[in-house]
């Protein structure tokens, strides 16, 4: 039988430095699996290069010839000394091949356990290798059983519940203090990728509106274009607390831009509605004596790092339970490869011929009352030969060399034909 | 009738204790277990009260033990409202225990009549005494709700979010629902205050006759009126309303039980053992 390898390096092997080297872009990738198909003994394979992994999942027919040919595959096609990154290298093989592949797609082996991108990346992966048809009938339920174990994952455990990005926890604080976002109003100040990024996830909440103020006005109304908001002079941010509800500050200011005192100024117009200040900026814009004030809320950057910190340890205790799902799916999958072998797939295809001559004989000769008993021996004689001769053809097709090398598609075709697996 | 009260107060410890486990383990069978034996244990104790008003041809509130049960099937049906409409689930860690609590407690207390018979037929009454305890259920819960409101708005301040944090929902959904407890609380106890002095008036021929009972509900009143009153004019909510509500509790557990033992009145026998 076959033997399903895997070789790659990920984030706990290699560093970033040697992962860029051996990384394909999606052009490299479609001629990598040109390359990679080219030795007879590969019958099927594909690629998966993220920027926390590059791996080479094939089904190899001699898996001592095949390992070797894809090192130097990987080293001569990056152009890289192998000695180089063979260190970083590991190869897994059948059900250990099978438990990674399950484990990278639930996302248990990222870098950022539950992250959901890697499925999408597997499955891009996965329809560079079909659209080259370099996978075969053993890659493709593979695959396919990687997705629904991911989702099983994702559905059942609760790996991917709590925030791990900056934004994303403030998002989950907001909901805690005001239960929906939806009409609330969010308040920019200056600008920053993890600021911006904040109020991305805010509208992507429906929040109302969202007002900008920065220093210079002419930033402020770029970024309040992109966002469908409002552009507001620096100077006027003690009045916009007023309507404001949720305020993502990140400028570079080195004073406080919100101070104690005007949050208290705006707490009766505000009629004691809650504000929410999200400080982003080093050092602080906000004055964290706000968080004093009753219905007003201030987070800094180090206050959610923190709450990060305890969500990984979260999702890491979840991932154990992800674990066993992983384990009964390659338990599975074993199962199905193993009724993927010759006589186990003829036995089932005579055992299901069989019953079916039989019962029709029994049926038929059943209202035949005028039958003797040696008739009846005649009928029953009958039966083994007539599926001898109705399985001659296809048992020597499936055991000989018809098969072209490719026994597996025949059988896994064959086992559907007939519905062998029910 | 006893034997109905017995299952009822079964029911309801019951109930507390899928509430219990819903709070630890947050598996939603659990919490909906609870739901569901509170509301068997409201429906029981509904035949029981039926029951027991038919046999005396009047509201079952001759003495204490019958008007603890009273007040505790007013506070689970008031809860049972609440949860359908705002849907705390964690509000029953509160409100399953306190009732089971006040059944256990009016089943270890005598039972003999000790208010003659003559003041229960007007239908004045049965308004007063209806409309005052489910008003201070929803109240009692106003303060149950204020309490969850303290525990999750000192996790979310303090930055640390502990056992609580993520087992409570957002402040603004209990702000919410205490806020509509206070309002349904406060108009029936003003229902009932009213309904209250038009009987006196019927009974004993004055509106207000300085029974300490009467003037601790007035103070209750009073107390609620400025919450509500604060409220409305420059927004008094979170913490502060959190807090008065509770102290509205304390006030109200006062004046339930406290005035009876400290205090002589009209409204004595009532609660008196």
């Amino acid at each position: 039988m076959a033997d399903i390898v895997l070789i790659g390096l990920n984030h706990k092997t290699a560093p970033v430095e040697l992962r860029e080297c051996i990384a394909f872009n999606p052009e490299q990738t479609a001629e990598a699996l040109d390359g990679l198909h080219q030795p007879p003994q590969i019958s099927e394979v594909m690629v998966i290069s993220t920027c926390n992994r590059v791996e080479v999942l094939m089904v190899a027919d001699d898996s001592g010839i095949c390992v070797p040919l894809v090192k130097r595959f990987l080293a001569d096609y990056n152009r890289v000394s192998l000695g180089e990154f063979e260190p970083s290298l590991y190869v897994l093989q059948n059900d250990e091949a099978v438990r990674h592949v399950f484990r990278v797609s639930a996302s248990l082996d990222s870098l950022m356990v539950g992250e959901p991108q890697i499925l999408g990346q597997i499955k891009e992966a996965y329809r560079r290798a079909t659209r080259k048809k370099t996978a075969g009938v053993i890659l493709n339920r593979l695959l396919h059983r990687s997705f629904s174990v991911a989702k099983r994952v994702r559905s059942e455990t609760g790996i991917g519940d709590h925030a791990v990005s900056i934004s994303y926890a403030a998002i989950a604080l907001g909901r805690k203090i005001f239960g929906t976002l939806e009409g609330k109003k969010g308040l920019l100040l200056g600008a920053g990728e993890m600021a911006e990024l904040a109020v991305e996830h805010l509208i992507r909440h429906r929040v109302g509106q969202v007002l900008v103020a920065n220093r210079t006005f002419e930033r402020g109304m770029a970024l309040a274009e992109r966002f469908g908001g409002r552009a507001l002079r620096f100077e006027e941010i003690g009045d916009c607390l007023k309507e404001a509800d949720i305020i993502i500050s990140s400028t570079g200011a080195s004073d406080y831009v919100v101070t104690r005192d005007m949050v208290k100024a705006v707490m009766r117009s505000r009629r004691n509605r809650p504000l929410f200040f999200i400080d982003i900026a080093v050092p602080r814009d906000i004055d964290p004596a706000i968080n004093r004030l009753t219905n007003a809320y201030v987070y800094d950057i180090d206050d959610l790092k923190g709450i990060i910190e305890e969500n990984i340890e979260d999702r890491q205790r979840e991932a154990v339970a992800g674990e066993r799902i992983v384990d009964e799916a390659v338990i599975r999958f074993r199962q199905w490869r193993e009724s993927l072998d010759v006589v186990p797939t003829i036995v089932a295809l005579r055992k299901k011929m069989e019953g079916i001559v039989t019962e029709e004989i029994e049926r038929t000769v059943g209202g035949l009352n005028h039958l003797s008993d040696n008739d009846r021996a005649a009928f029953e004689r009958m039966i083994p030969s007539l599926v001898n001769k109705m399985l001659h053809d296809p048992t020597l097709f499936l055991k000989g060399d018809g098969c072209h090398g490719d026994r597996a598609v025949y059988l896994d075709m064959t086992r559907k034909l007939f519905r062998l697996d029910e | 009738m006893q034997t109905i009260l017995v299952l009822t107060t079964i029911l309801y410890l019951l109930s507390t204790v899928g509430y219990f486990l819903y709070l630890f383990l947050q598996r939603e069978v659990l919490h909906r277990t609870g739901y569901f034996l509170l509301l068997a244990g409201v429906l029981l104790h509904t035949v029981a009260l039926v029951k027991g008003a038919v046999a005396a041809g009047h509201l079952p509130v001759k003495n204490l033990h019958e008007t603890l049960s009273l007040a505790g099937w007013a506070l689970a049906g008031v809860f049972l409202l609440v949860q359908s409409r705002y849907r705390i689930k964690i509000l029953g860690i509160y409100a399953a225990p306190l009732v089971a609590l006040v059944m256990v407690f009016a089943s270890q207390i005598p039972r003999e009549a000790t208010v003659s018979e003559n003041i229960f037929g007007s239908a004045w009454f049965v308004i007063h005494i209806l409309s005052v305890f489910i008003g201070e259920a929803a109240l009692a819960l106003a303060g149950g709700v204020g309490l969850l409101y303290l525990i999750q708005e000192r996790a979310i301040k303090r930055k640390k979010r502990g056992f609580f944090f993520r087992r409570l929902p957002s402040l603004d959904l209990l702000d919410t629902t205490g806020y509509a407890c206070l309002v349904v609380g406060f108009t029936l106890l003003t229902v009932g205050l009213v309904t209250g002095f038009v009987y006196a008036k019927a009974v004993w021929g004055r509106f207000w006759s300085w029974d300490p009972k009467e003037v601790w509900s007035g103070i209750t009143w009073l107390l609620y009126a400025v919450l509500l009153h604060e409220r409305l004019t420059v927004g008094w909510r979170g913490r502060r309303a959190a807090i008065m509500a509770i102290v509205g509790v304390a006030v109200l557990l006062f004046t339930f039980f406290g005035v009876n033992f400290l205090f002589t009145g009209h409204h004595g026998q009532f609660t008196r053992w």
